[in-house]
């Protein structure tokens, strides 16, 4: 019976090992960059990255059709070209990076709306801005898995300058000249990981399964080891659940699995070891020293 | 010894306007100078340019001749991010960057050079603390255990002891000297004179340009303070090309 429920569903259909596997994938390479973006409060430069992606892969799409390659290449140049415009702005003029961010991914959204609906049907618009995890062709999935494997290879040898990239920038430039590097490696990263999870869950959503589970897991652990494990763990199980819950109720697959994740933000937020209610109730009593 | 530090026609600033205007001075190896001046006198501008984070508009700096030298740069507000949960250990320990570099973990000699660290400026006990958990006092006390691993020869502090209370000011003054008696070279921008007599066998006093440079009691008199605030209040928005390169 609950084989049923939770086993059987991917046992007998291809689609949905499909859909579990890519979201493994995602679970572990976006999920570490969410990690980062918002211990470094950068989670809206994730999101304005991700609508960035939008008028790339719409470019790509008008080119070739609903072609992997030429998609994930739009996507990867309009993300990266707006996030070093958005650095470049707020380094060498008066704006502060969230406002050129804001103003480059309202551009993007609309230019990239704009583009597929010139040719495409709504279908197509619904496609790009929302994904089809549950469509992944071998292609998809190897360039989903493949990002994660750069990921998870790149954030354990540039763990160190990274960290001290987020902690004290000016030191880091003090004693090495990799600061750069792990600033825009960390940004390059970034985008990869979104054009890798927009092909499974849409340019708006991809975000999600980033930010949702490294916000989620601040409130149970304390440290980055722990929040990447906690997070990339949940980000799975809520991906999981979210196909498991589409399955079952016949509900899009993508929204599901980002209200999961949502959800568990919520109950973390609530229950979770360092959350406000939790702190109150552990105790009232102060210690001697 | 010879120089550690030479100022040459030094001008820095920022959107054209000096901070540091044509200063011309000499800072010998192993020498403790504070220095002091008004607020806006460019005190914070020189240490940037000293430690090669701001370019000049003109002149030049010459750090320690022909030796590689080794800089250790503390800024008056830093960039650290309190709110990152690192470990005050981890933080110190990355003082051995020169050492360990990007990718290799410390061994254990290494480790054991962080745990004497943290001792030396008082914080035994901190060690798996986060960062955001210090107080104002006990993080300069960290990041002062993190210049001791640095094992720099030419230090610059900048406005070290700013908000700090005296207990704490006073043990690390006590690590200041000891680098001293290292023969390692130290440079302080600092705000209390009677830190600078007590304990600064030189002062350079700055306001945009080089006022007096000697023993504090020869620097800090009341003429010469008295020029240096004249000399800060001059800023102007309008103000035209400096030509005093163009005649040398």
């Amino acid at each position: 019976m609950i084989y049923d429920q939770l086993i059987g569903p991917f046992v007998e259909f291809s689609f949905m090992r499909r859909a579990l596997i890519g979201c493994l994938a995602l679970a572990l390479g976006a999920t570490p960059i969410g990690v980062f973006l918002t211990l470094r409060r950068m989670s809206l430069t994730g999101d304005a990255m991700a609508h960035a992606i939008l008028p790339g892969a719409a470019v790509g799409y008008l080119v070739a059709g609903l072609s992997l390659g030429a998609m994930t290449l739009g996507g990867i140049v309009a993300g990266l070209t707006v996030a070093i415009l958005a650095g470049l702005v707020a380094r060498t003029t008066i704006a502060r990076e969230d406002a050129s961010l804001a103003a480059f991914y309202l551009i993007s959204l609309a230019a990239g709306v704009l583009i597929v609906s010139m040719r495409g049907s709504n279908v197509d618009l619904l496609h790009v801005l929302f994904g089809t995890v549950l469509a992944l062709n071998d292609d998809a999935i190897r360039l989903i898995a493949g990002i994660a494997t750069v990921t998870v290879v790149l954030l354990t040898v540039f763990y160190r300058p990274l960290v001290m990239e987020c902690v004290d920038p000016g030191f880091l430039r003090s004693v090495s000249r990799l600061s750069p590097v792990a600033h825009y490696g960390f940004l390059v990263l970034a985008v990869l990981n979104l054009v890798g999870g927009f092909h499974a869950l849409g340019t708006l959503m991809a975000v999600g399964i980033m930010i949702l589970p490294a916000a989620a897991a601040r409130f149970w652990v304390q440290n980055v080891g722990g929040l990447i494990i906690v997070g990339s763990v949940s980000a799975f199980l809520c991906s999981a659940t979210g196909l498991l819950l589409s399955y079952h109720i016949n509900l899009p697959s993508g929204p599901a699995i980002i209200l999961t994740a949502g959800l568990f933000y919520v109950v973390s937020l609530a229950i979770g070891v360092y959350s406000a209610p939790m702190a109150r109730l552990r105790s009232t009593r102060h210690l001697e020293a | 010894m010879g120089p550690e530090l030479v100022f040459e026609n030094l001008t820095l600033g920022y959107d054209r306007h000096p901070a540091i205007h044509h200063l011309n001075a000499v800072i010998d190896a192993g020498s403790l100078t504070a220095i002091v001046g008004p607020n806006g006198a460019g005190k914070s501008t020189l240490l940037k340019g000293i430690a090669n984070v701001l370019a000049p508009y003109e002149g030049k700096i010459v750090v320690g001749g022909e030796k590689v030298h080794r800089v250790a740069y503390l800024p008056q507000q830093s960039e650290i991010d309190r709110s990152f949960p690192v470990a005050v250990e981890d933080m110190v320990a990355m003082g051995l960057w020169r050492r360990i570099g990007a990718f290799r973990s410390p061994r254990s000699n290494e480790t054991k050079k962080v745990t004497a660290a943290l001792a030396a400026v008082g914080l035994t006990g901190f060690e798996r603390r986060a960062i955001g958990s210090l107080s104002g006092g006990q993080l300069q006390r960290m990041l002062f255990a993190r210049l001791l691993l640095q094992d720099a020869s030419l230090v610059l502090l900048d406005e070290p002891f700013a908000a700090i209370d005296t207990k704490t000011a006073a043990d690390l003054i006590r690590l200041i000297k000891i680098w001293h008696s290292e023969s390692r070279t130290i440079v302080a921008v600092l705000h209390d004179f009677d830190q600078v007599h007590a304990h600064f066998p030189q002062t350079l006093l700055l306001a945009r340009e080089l006022v007096a440079f000697g023993t504090p009691s020869s620097t800090l008199t009341e003429s010469n303070l008295a020029r240096a605030r004249q000399l800060c209040e001059a800023f102007d928005d309008r103000a035209e090309v400096c030509r005093r390169g163009e005649a040398a």
